[in-house]
């Protein structure tokens, strides 16, 4: 490799050719303020507040975006440097709502630190200033432009990332605003509600919608049997907004919190996927075995259900017909626990707590209410979690292990590894193995499908048969392995998809990173490694060996994909609009 | 009635004359503004029904090819007026008070800068420098020029247009 020595502050730095400035100081651990900035996502050099003086050149430089040269001077702090990133950011304040102690992004904002960072003490360019401007339409992400620094790093995940592309900058100067086109509401355009533009967001300026009111009042309600399950990516997340290092392992901790905060039950969405493996590994089976409708597509990420039904509505029927693990849990709460304890299912609510903004969406779909009510009452967010406990003073830290709740918090290691990229499929090939060969898997670990490279391929040998197997996370790689799929280039048997990088640990509702952090830590990576840890600890490891979801199905279901089991867990996709009506 | 049908119809047709045009641009991303120019040349505004086409054409997002068409103000996304107000902002006028004759306008017209009033009679805009800065303020219905006007002068002129 090409290598180039250039001096940042008097520090001789070498750093491949082609490398940004601002890489260079970073690798010498010069600290450069950066805010449109996001690495390998957004390097545009939109917002100047890395700017640097470089020797021989005229103006400040912007450093995200200036290659290095051979014996470059670059000067990261000189009067000069500070006093124009202090315009930039006064300029920035001075049109932005400032309301911090009131705002969902108060001591975890880009702006708010840099602020504290420079030392900005008054700002000196009052301004116009844009009145807030709300879109609170979809269930759930919210904007709140009056909050936006115009950074673009949502427009190049939306675009980038996960290929959807439904935010751009519309208009010009003052009325620049991001937004989806003929400033609609996300709501009314093929938005999937995945959230990774909050994931990207600096500020306060993208957030779920709150929904932490409905599960206080039901909590306080004493008519209400309140009951919750936390999805398998929560037990590696929500430690961090306790001060836990990223990807701490807080499974115990959590049902301990969840019941000081009042729930009457405190469950397990690692149970529901257990059963979505039986349900779906019963189905794989059966298409493959009946000449069924192959490649089969996982269901259970609702971001991707959505995608899936506005961009590649000729795919629909490949998705597997299983509601999710977390809709699964809603139905059999509120039938068959229902029934087991004796309690009214229309007193009995059900909160879910969830790595992802989409599962707000798919609770609300109106054909989720198979038990005769809304399955799920309310999808909370990691996040959100957090604030109501926060708001409880419990802190999660500081709490005893406790176990979850019989028999709905029963689960194995398969059912954990659902929060990972992979994890969906390798727990679907545990039971598939097992079922079809009747003999013992003697490695359960299928490291191929493991890991957060984008697209993983492999052929697994299920008894003589070979079955092609591939794993895409986030929607631009999705997208290519469809591709492949409708050219007839790629012959899969089974595909498993989920819309957010790193799958359900890297969900839009999970704890933030700022940009910085994001540098140099894969948060993605490390939670899913947090993930496989649970998995290694479990005593069962297998779905079809979940002691309650055997019992359920001799007590209620019968059989996979018995009838029952087609009117509680199934659902059907609807085709929905590429572009919206105007 | 027979003149909505026959709208529909000539409005279909350069809908097709815009396919046809497409074609040379077919995944060419980078030949955006090109497209829609000739796209509003064609069609004369760039409404919903164009948008989709170019940005199929040009394999890119509904949502790129409006951000792009807002940012620039010779786009329309409406029809034009019968009477185009273009309302000169330069430096002269606008020292002049030329702001204040653009407020008057939108708020007689009931409309904004970009926009077409419902019954597609007028639409107004601002531009620069018109060079007839010896008026200032000034301000262009189609080619008549109005020089050294005041906000109060504004429904007069406009009743001229009835
Ligand atoms: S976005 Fe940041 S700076 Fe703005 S109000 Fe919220 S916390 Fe404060
Ligand atoms: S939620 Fe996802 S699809 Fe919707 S705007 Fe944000 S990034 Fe794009
Ligand atoms: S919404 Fe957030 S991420 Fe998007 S441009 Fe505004 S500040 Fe940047
Ligand atoms: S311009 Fe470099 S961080 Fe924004
Ligand atoms: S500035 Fe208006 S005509 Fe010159």
């Amino acid at each position: 490799m090409d290598m180039v020595t250039l001096t940042i502050d008097g520090q001789k730095v070498e750093v491949p050719k082609g490398s940004t400035v601002l890489e260079a100081a970073h690798k010498a651990n010069i600290k450069i303020p950066t805010l449109c900035f996001l690495k390998g996502i957004n390097e545009i050099g939109a917002c100047r507040m890395c700017v640097v003086e470089v020797k021989g050149a005229r103006a400040l430089q912007a450093s995200c975006v200036l290659p290095v040269s051979e014996g470059m001077e670059v000067i990261t702090n000189s009067p000069a440097v500070r006093e124009s990133r202090k315009v930039t950011l006064e300029l920035l304040l001075s049109d932005h709502n400032l309301e911090c102690p009131t705002c969902v992004r108060n001591l975890n904002c880009e702006l708010q630190k840099l602020s504290e960072e420079l030392g900005i003490k008054s700002i000196r360019y009052p301004g116009e200033k844009h009145a807030p401007r709300y879109d609170d339409f979809s269930p759930s992400i919210v904007r709140d432009a009056s909050k936006c620094i115009l950074c673009r790093r949502c427009v190049s995940v939306c675009h980038k990332v996960q290929g959807v592309g439904v935010i751009s900058p519309n208009h010009r100067g003052f009325n620049t605003v991001i937004a989806p086109v003929f400033d609609l509401s996300l709501a009314e355009v093929a938005c999937v509600n995945c959230g990774q533009c909050i994931m990207a967001c600096p500020v306060g300026a993208l957030k779920e919608k709150d929904d932490t009111d409905k599960v206080w009042q039901a909590l306080a309600d004493p008519e209400k049997h309140v009951i919750v399950q936390t999805a398998p990516a929560i037990r590696v997340s929500l430690g961090e907004e306790f001060g836990e290092g990223r990807g701490a392992i807080v499974t115990k901790k959590l049902p301990a919190a969840l019941r000081r905060l009042g729930f009457d039950k405190v469950f397990d969405t690692d149970f529901s996927a257990d059963l979505t493996i039986m349900e779906e590994g019963t189905e794989f089976l059966e298409r493959l075995q009946n000449g069924g409708k192959l490649p089969l597509i996982t269901s259970c990420s609702p971001g991707w259900i959505k995608f899936c039904e506005h961009y590649y509505p000729e795919l629909l029927e490949n998705l597997s017909t299983c509601k999710s693990p977390q809709q699964m849990f809603g139905a059999i709460a509120k039938t068959y626990y229902a029934q087991k304890m004796g309690i009214d299912p229309s007193k009995i609510f059900v909160v879910s707590i969830m790595p992802c903004t989409a599962k707000k969406f798919e609770a609300q779909r109106p054909e989720m209410n198979s038990s005769g009510y809304q399955d799920v009452d309310v999808a909370l967010t990691t996040r959100e979690l957090s604030r109501m406990l926060k708001e409880a003073g419990i802190d999660v830290s500081k709490l005893p292990d406790e176990e979850f709740d019989d028999p709905l918090g029963i689960s194995t290691g398969a059912g954990a590894i659902f929060g990972a990229t992979g994890g969906v499929m390798e727990a679907a090939l545990r039971t598939v193995y097992e079922v079809v060969t009747g003999k013992e898997l003697t490695n359960i670990e299928f490291t191929q499908v493991r890991g957060v490279e984008g697209i993983k391929e492999a052929t697994i040998d299920v008894g003589g048969t070979k079955v092609n197997v591939a794993v895409a996370h986030g929607l631009s790689n999705a997208r290519k392995v469809l591709d492949r799929v409708k050219s007839g280039e790629a012959n899969y048997h089974f595909i498993e998809i989920m819309c957010c990088p790193g799958g359900c640990v890297g969900g839009g509702g999970q704890p933030i990173l700022s940009s910085e952090e994001r540098w140099d830590t894969d948060y993605r990576e490390v939670r899913g490694n947090a993930i496989y840890e649970v998995d290694r600890s479990m005593k069962l490891r297998k779905s079809h060996e979940n002691p309650a979801v055997q019992t359920l199905y001799k007590e209620f279901l019968g059989k996979p994909l018995s009838e029952k089991s087609h009117h509680l867990l199934h659902t059907h996709y609807t085709k929905r609009p590429l572009y919206p009506e105007v | 009635m027979e003149a909505a049908v026959k709208k529909d119809f000539e409005f279909e047709q350069k809908l097709k004359m815009v396919d046809e045009m497409l074609e040379k641009y077919r995944g060419q991303r980078g030949a955006l503004l090109q497209a829609l120019q000739e796209a509003q040349g064609i069609v004369g505004y760039l409404p919903l029904e164009v948008q989709k086409k170019v940005a199929e054409a040009l394999n890119i997002t509904l949502s790129e090819v409006y951000s792009t068409i807002t940012f620039y103000s010779f786009f329309n996304l409406k029809p034009r007026g019968k009477y185009q107000i273009r309302v000169c902002l330069g430096t002269a006028c606008y020292v002049k008070g030329a702001n204040k004759v653009l407020d008057r306008l939108e708020k007689e017209l009931g409309i904004k800068v970009g926009d077409t009033t419902d019954d597609a009679k007028f639409s107004l805009d601002a531009c620069r420098c018109v060079g007839a800065c010896g008026l200032a303020p000034t301000i262009i219905i189609n080619d008549e020029v109005y020089g050294r006007l005041t906000p109060d002068k504004v429904p007069e002129i406009l009743q001229k247009y009835e």
